[in-house]
């Protein structure tokens, strides 16, 4: 039988994500990918796995998950959430394993992931990676056209994901320390293409104003609640394309910033764009969550950009040994879910 | 008069964050604006720029996808500056689609309510359509879903005040001055006039996306029992069709 990880219940929207499908907008197709793709390196290079490779994100509420395979080695990065282990044979008994650390699963034991907390997505990385089909060069889910992941769809109750390895050999576990998950205190955007369709008190509310993430956000787009934004000459436009971060705002005047699963054309006006290196932090905001925005000049957000790509360059550097007291150490390890910061993305803008 | 002269004004761009940028030629639809945004779009792939991603033309403009840690939007800009000159407005030679479409009020479920509000009759509605040369000017919303310019003005009408919240794949229908076909099922506002049994979104084709942006379409007329069977060829991946070469 196929190594595998056997969904005993799925959790609210449990996919496979990589870093998306690239080069085929032009036919239509979202890119799709990670929401976090910061959190989906750090949990792929804490099993070994390159750093893009399929990971399951798990949104708001966690699956459980049996292990139909030898061995696995896993590691979880992203919001906190509790993480059940129910041993089974010599294992019996239960014990509780930590985000940002590697763990070696033996067959017939149950991962219990808990709600998610603080933050929307949580990736669960497998070592050497899950063996679905690639579409069009991803396997990253797009449940709107059914494409990638397993059958092109959330999991279920049920369905087995199968495994690349069978086995994951004994080795030292490992752990990552100082990946900073906060969100920043102002989303960062660039203004157009279509700024000069908003009146000027929409353009001043858009930097001066917090927004608040609605419950009506998905993978596509987030929904903000807040000061309406008025257009100055309608609503309609002839579509054109969508940017990754794109902030749209439709007849109701509410700004959507569009997403993973974005579409490719739009006939909104689109008031601003979210830098990329904000999306990741940005994707992370649960409903609840206050935004706001601050307009920078293209070569800020280039730079912002640089320097995100140093520090994923050097993310490899801040992974050591896991101790062998700490392994046993609940109280500690709990403490270390809480580290990332995201706690504070509830509690309001810091600033 | 050249066409380039026609469009006095040059191609502007307008950011779209730091990994995107719009080249906009115009703000409506129009062939020739379309043919400009297609032009540009070859003239971009021709010059394999590092760091250029994809393009997306659209209606009105191109999108220019970029990897911003690959090419600033500086040096984007200084690249494209050149490629925008003499663009023309020439229509390229493009691949023409024939697709069957069953007009059949079972499946053109707007059809009656079209012919009303134009004041046409159903049959002349019909031949309006399926007699109108169309051209794909974009390619998106979802995977493989075409617009299709070249709408006759008769048949020109708003989208449904009520859109619906399933519309089933291989949906043509048409809305302003323009015709869609749906690639796969959604929800939708525009006026079903027919459905064809040719899926234009097939993973089990490649490309899976029938349509690119610049292809010619039109319809050819046919019964609801040939489409019952080519409905159930194409389920079965056996419908195949080719394009013809530009036939003028």
């Amino acid at each position: 039988m196929r190594p595998g990880l056997r969904l005993l219940s799925p959790g609210l929207l449990t996919t496979l994500q990589d870093r998306g499908r690239i080069g085929y907008q032009h036919l239509g197709i979202p890119v799709s990918g990670a929401l976090d793709p910061i959190s989906l390196a750090a949990a792929n290079l804490l099993v070994g796995n390159p750093a893009d490779t399929a990971a399951l994100e798990i949104a708001y509420q966690g699956p459980t998950l049996l292990v139909d395979a030898d061995s696995i080695r896993v590691a979880c990065v992203g919001a906190a959430a509790s993480l059940e282990l129910v041993g089974a044979g010599a294992r019996a008994g239960r014990r509780r394993l930590a985000l940002f650390e590697s763990a070696r699963l033996l067959r017939g034991e149950e991962l219990r992931i808990g709600a998610l907390t603080g933050g929307a997505v949580l990736y669960l990385a497998a070592a050497g990676g899950f063996d679905v089909p690639p579409v069009l060069g991803s396997r990253s889910t797009l449940v709107r056209a059914g494409i990638g992941g397993l059958d092109g769809r959330a999991l279920r109750a049920g369905d087995c994901l199968p495994l690349c390895q069978p086995r994951a050999p004994e080795a030292e576990e490992v752990r990552l320390a100082g990946l900073n998950l906060a969100p920043p205190p102002r989303f960062r955007i660039i203004l157009g293409p279509q700024d000069d369709y908003f009146t000027a008190e929409a353009l001043a509310a858009l930097s001066q104003k917090s927004f608040t993430v609605t419950p009506a956000s998905d993978r596509m787009g987030m929904r903000l609640d807040g000061p309406h934004l008025s257009h100055s000459k309608g609503y309609n436009i002839v579509s054109d394309g969508i940017a990754p971060g794109t902030i749209q705002v439709p007849g109701n005047g509410l700004p959507i910033v569009l997403l993973a699963d974005r579409q490719t054309t739009g006939g909104y006006p689109k008031i601003a764009t979210v830098i990329s290196a904000d999306l990741p932090a940005l994707g992370r905001l649960t409903p609840g969550a206050q935004v706001r925005f601050e307009v920078v000049s293209i070569e800020a957000a280039e730079a912002a950009r640089r320097a995100q790509a140093a520090e994923l360059a050097a993310l490899a550097r801040l992974i050591g040994p896991l101790p062998r007291t700490v392994q046993i150490d609940e109280g500690r390890l709990h403490g270390a879910n809480l580290v990332s910061g995201m706690v504070d993305a509830l509690a309001g803008d810091p600033a | 008069m050249t066409t380039a002269e026609h469009f006095a004004d040059r191609p502007r761009f307008l950011p779209a964050g730091d990994s995107a940028l719009v080249v906009e030629f115009a703000d409506r639809v129009d062939p020739e604006v379309s043919a400009r945004v297609l032009a540009l779009a070859r003239r971009i792939a021709g010059a394999a720029i590092a760091g250029v991603v994809e393009t997306v033309p659209t209606f009105r403009s191109l999108m220019v996808h970029y990897d911003p840690l690959g090419i600033s939007n500086q040096e984007l800009r200084a690249r494209l500056e050149p490629l925008l000159r003499d663009l023309a407005g020439q229509v390229p030679a493009g691949r023409h689609w024939h697709l069957p479409a069953c007009y059949d009020p079972s499946l053109g479920v707007d059809l009656a309510e079209v012919a009303e509000r134009t004041g046409l009759s159903a049959a002349d509605v019909v031949k309006a359509h399926s007699e109108a040369p169309f051209r794909v000017y974009m390619v998106g919303f979802l995977p493989g879903f075409a617009y299709l310019g070249g709408l006759p003005a008769l048949l020109e009408l708003p989208r449904r005040e009520n859109p619906r919240l399933k519309v089933d794949a291989g949906s043509i229908a048409i809305a302003m001055a323009m015709s869609v076909i749906y690639s796969i099922e959604s929800p939708g506002g525009w006026n079903i006039l027919a459905r064809t049994p040719v899926p234009l979104w097939d993973l089990r084709r490649d490309p899976a996306a029938l349509m690119s942006a610049g292809d010619r379409v039109s319809f050819a007329p046919i019964s609801r029992a040939e489409y019952d069977e080519l409905a159930g060829k194409a389920r079965a991946g056996e419908l195949r069709v080719t394009p013809q070469p530009h036939d003028a």
